[in-house]
């Protein structure tokens, strides 16, 4: 079982425009489905308004970590937060990340998500404290084993 | 609607509580020991490790309020077997979110490509 997610994608795109569409805030909302407030800048939240039908009551909430132009761009966000009622603030956040690699057709994108494994902090119980040496590999084997089972 | 929400949070708090329980060898070493399909009892699954009957029956607990085993009674025995569906439930919730992405990932390849 894996526990973050991974896409790799080739665009018939040059770098830097791949890098504009994930960074300038109104491109970034033309692909994803939101209106955003303002631009991205590193170490600041950044929102905007869904605008996708059906989700146009869903507030986008990151927090950007990184930019390193044409590079990699990454932010924190509550994956799924799709409920007005719930308080997503208070949930760890996961973890999103855009790598951008040239290569002879354009770009090669690779975005992965990962923290799916961490407990909220108001249920972080003794008993479920994790050791944090790669069982990620474990879960894998045991994932294949239950499977062959 | 607020029923709702109280359910959607408790499915992530549960999802969170899987993966964490998950995240301890001793666990994992348990898990596979059951995946195998029999139920065991304490004492088979702590014979052949150095860990103690106290620490095995605390893991077990773990696993079990993560629902990724059950005790069961035989006559005076207790003993444990593996469910499968939370993991199941997880690989799910994952392949939702993985989902999503694709749909989106489609249309920034439409706009850069244009």
């Amino acid at each position: 079982m894996n526990t973050s997610i991974e896409k790799r994608l080739e665009l018939k795109a040059p770098v830097s425009r791949v890098w504009r569409a994930l960074t300038d805030h109104r491109e970034f909302g033309a692909w994803f489905g939101v209106k955003m407030d303002g631009p991205f800048v590193p170490g600041q939240p950044a929102e905007g308004q869904i605008t996708y039908p059906g989700y146009e009551h869903v507030r986008l909430q990151t927090v950007v970590q990184k930019m390193e132009p044409e590079r990699f761009f990454s932010f924190t966000w509550h994956p799924y937060a799709l409920d007005p009622q719930v308080d997503y603030s208070k949930e760890t956040p996961t973890l999103v990340e855009f790598r951008l690699q040239k290569i002879p057709t354009g770009t090669l994108l690779v975005v992965t998500e990962s923290g799916f494994d961490k407990v909220p902090a108001d249920r972080r119980a003794e008993a479920f404290r994790m050791n944090d040496s790669g069982w990620a590999e474990q879960l894998s084997n045991i994932a294949r084993h239950v499977a062959a089972g | 609607m607020s029923r709702l929400a109280d359910a959607s949070a408790a499915k992530r708090r549960h999802h969170a509580a899987v993966f964490a329980a998950l995240g301890d060898e001793t666990r994992l070493s348990l898990v596979n020991a059951l995946s195998a399909g029999e139920p065991r009892s304490i004492a088979q699954l702590t014979g052949g490790t150095k860990i103690t009957r106290q620490a095995i029956t605390k893991h077990l607990r773990v696993l079990e309020s993560a629902g990724i085993v059950h005790s069961v009674r035989t006559g005076r025995r207790s003993l444990f077997e593996f469910d499968p569906a939370p993991m199941t439930e997880l690989q799910e919730y994952l392949g939702r979110v993985a989902g999503q992405w694709d749909q989106v990932l489609a249309r920034l390849k439409s706009l850069v490509e244009s």
